[in-house]
């Protein structure tokens, strides 16, 4: 990351006089707290410090789906943010895990934990099923695939009898107990479910800097040059979905965990809409952004419960704006942004004014 | 088994219209419009609409009035996917693949939850039923309206396809699908064309949906959702971009799924289509009728 910042320099300066005016004082000390390190500590400090300020059972109900909800978007980001693969049923990825942990556990009556083996095998086998056949064409394939993969585990589990059909699976067991120590308290629960989710968003946050990572942003930002350097794009690119899979079956177990009950209603489309539109308001491969992102769209909810009948059609409205108007998203990954500026990757306009220009170059 | 071919037939041919837009958008740009399945959905309330500001309508005229009524939600959904495209799309034309693509998505939930917020979330019971008698050919039940439905949307597809080989506009049409840089320097007016594909396709929607309004009775926001999806599987069985394709793709999946559903139990009816899409996908991605295309750089 040090050394893009320092090699770009010169190039950054014609992109300069764009960025720079456009940034008061106030924004600029902004990003200097966004941007710093220490940024990941303090969010994690407040969000165990929280509960010591109010723990009813409502804010803890939210703050634990909060914290899943950020959980799915970190994974989504790796799909969508890091390879630039559109995934619309992502939700589906979740219910697989959710299930899987909720029919195991149910059936040898084992705490959730013990499950997770059997919900990585089902989760990646979901993803290789999905990815290995739609990878090899073009993304938008995948999109409307996945799109109908969705539907497809949910319809599913609607009608099978293992899943319990459309009223799904109850009473499924806590996560862990050992004597008298009951993961599945409320607060005890939320600090767990925060303590994964830390992890797991370092983890993506580790991956989307790793050799792995850097291959993910080459394939998104330009996959022939890509594949050119010798990047198995294949490879990378089911990688990435599989990785996402696992996240999201993940979030799958601590979902189950939390409600102690699946039922095919949780995971209609409108669900993996809602991921998306999180990993997309938060800036698209940007981490921070994301966590951002799922955090405002899963707490607005609570915040505007009398406009729900405007809520998705502002949703939709903010989709299209800020696709126009920033196709990178709100806040996107800055180390990617003066590689974008002086390539001439297809389509690499970070601004909707340079477009035509771009294009008739071409 | 004469009933399943014709269920088939019937339901096939509400694909097809669809599927044709949906190829046709795919042809000239390069996009799946994921709103196209919505602008079914908007065809129907549009007619809804129309159809209850009117009042009661004798159930002689029903059919007269239906057709009126189809016209003028053909006009307004087409005015409508033209607006989407100038709008939604054509700012991006130039972006990544994933900014249009999320674009799409945006523009169907503005489609959905704007009709859910305008006319309710509720199912609308469709003001014109149409009724007419029955009669038994080789032992399957067919209706008049049945006959009649089809032979609409058979009219629309001839005329699609003769305007597609026939006019200059088609031949444009064409020849933007294959470069559109080079059509441009042609002298083609590559912009008029688009818009006058989306208007097209989505007008091409907005009958099939004012057609099902009509024949299943009862309409709601979320209805274009699934078909969307069954028009995509249909576009890509018949080889997407080929507009005959889509006709052949349409009524394809209409027979499929008539004896998927009649095999495997109806709850199991979608479920068949997207694992018969997903087979296609990766057994044959070009589908039936589509060349082999090579991905330009």
């Amino acid at each position: 990351m040090t050394t893009t910042t320092t090699t770009d320099s010169p190039n950054a300066a014609p992109s300069g006089p764009k960025n720079v005016p456009r940034r008061g004082r106030l924004a600029t000390s902004l990003s200097t707290i966004l941007e710093s390190k220490g940024l990941g500590w303090g969010a994690l400090a407040l969000a165990l410090f929280l509960p010591l300020i109010n723990a009813s059972p409502y804010a803890l109900n939210i703050m634990t789906t909060a914290a899943i909800f950020i959980l799915l978007a970190s994974g989504l980001n790796i799909v969508v943010g890091y390879c630039g693969l559109l995934d619309l049923g992502y939700i589906a990825f979740m219910a697989v895990g959710a299930y899987t942990a909720g029919i195991v556990a149910k059936s040898f009556m084992l705490p959730l934990i013990f499950t997770i083996p059997a919900v990585l095998v089902m989760t990646i086998l979901a993803g290789l099923i999905i990815g290995a056949p739609t990878l090899r064409l073009r993304s938008d394939y995948l999109a409307i695939v996945t799109l109908g993969f969705g539907e497809i585990v949910r319809i599913t589990a609607n009608n099978i009898s293992v899943t319990g059909g459309p009223s799904g699976i109850f009473g499924i067991p806590g996560i862990l107990k050992i004597g008298d120590f009951d993961l599945q308290q409320p607060a005890v629960f939320y600090y767990f479910t925060v303590i994964v989710v830390a992890v797991f968003v370092v983890w993506s946050a580790r991956l989307g800097k790793s050799r792995l990572g850097r291959a993910w942003r080459f394939v998104r930002e330009d996959e022939d040059a890509a594949e050119a350097m010798g990047i198995h794009t294949y490879k990378v690119k089911l990688l990435a979905y599989i990785f996402g899979a696992i996240w999201g079956g993940v979030g799958g177990v601590l979902f189950a965990a939390h409600i102690s009950a699946v039922s095919p209603q949780s995971f209609v489309f409108l669900q993996s809409a809602l991921v998306l539109m999180a990993v997309v308001m938060g800036g698209m491969g940007n981490m921070r952004g994301v966590i951002i992102g799922a955090l405002v769209i899963s707490l607005l909810p609570e915040l505007l419960r009398d406009l729900a009948a405007y809520r998705y059609l502002a949703f939709g409205l903010l989709l299209v704006v800020v696709m126009i108007f920033r196709p990178q998203g709100l806040w996107p990954s800055r180390a990617s942004e003066p590689e974008r500026d002086d390539g001439a990757a297809a389509g690499a306009s970070a601004d909707a004014s340079v477009a035509p220009a771009k294009g008739k170059s071409r | 088994m004469t009933q399943l071919l014709w269920d088939g037939l019937f339901v096939g041919s509400f694909y097809a219209l669809i599927a044709l837009g949906y190829s046709m958008v795919y042809g000239i740009i390069k996009l799946l419009n994921f709103a196209h399945g919505d602008l079914y959905m908007l065809g129907a309330f549009v007619a809804f609409a129309m159809l209850s500001s009117l009042g009661g309508i004798p159930a002689s005229l029903s059919i007269v009035s239906l057709l009126v009524v189809l016209m003028l939600s053909m006009v307004i959904s087409g005015a409508a996917g033209v607006v989407i495209e100038r709008f939604a799309y054509r700012p991006l034309r130039n972006s990544p693949r994933l900014a249009l693509l999320i674009s799409a998505v945006g523009v169907s939930f503005i489609l959905e939850y704007g009709v859910s917020a305008i006319a309710g979330p509720n199912p609308r019971a469709f003001p014109v039923r149409l009724e007419g008698e029955m009669f038994m050919v080789l032992g399957a039940r067919i209706t008049m309206p049945q006959i009649v439905l089809m032979l609409i949307a058979a009219v629309l597809m001839v005329l699609l396809d003769t305007y597609i080989r026939k006019t200059s506009t088609g031949r444009a049409m064409r020849s933007i699908s294959l470069d559109r840089t080079g059509s441009l320097l042609m002298g083609i007016n590559v912009n008029a064309v688009i818009t006058r594909t989306f208007f097209i396709g989505s007008a091409l929607a907005a009958a099939a949906g004012v057609m099902a309004g009509a024949h299943y009775g009862n309409i709601n926001f979320l209805m274009g959702f699934i078909i969307g999806l069954k028009a995509f599987t249909a576009a890509v069985i018949g080889g997407i971009g080929n507009i005959r394709g889509a006709m052949l793709g349409g009524l394809l999946l209409g027979f499929i799924e008539a004896f998927g559903a009649e095999w495997f139990g109806g709850e199991w009816r979608d479920v068949f289509a997207f694992a018969i899409l997903i087979l296609f996908l990766t057994l044959r991605p070009t589908g039936i009728l589509g060349e082999r295309v090579t991905e330009r750089v």
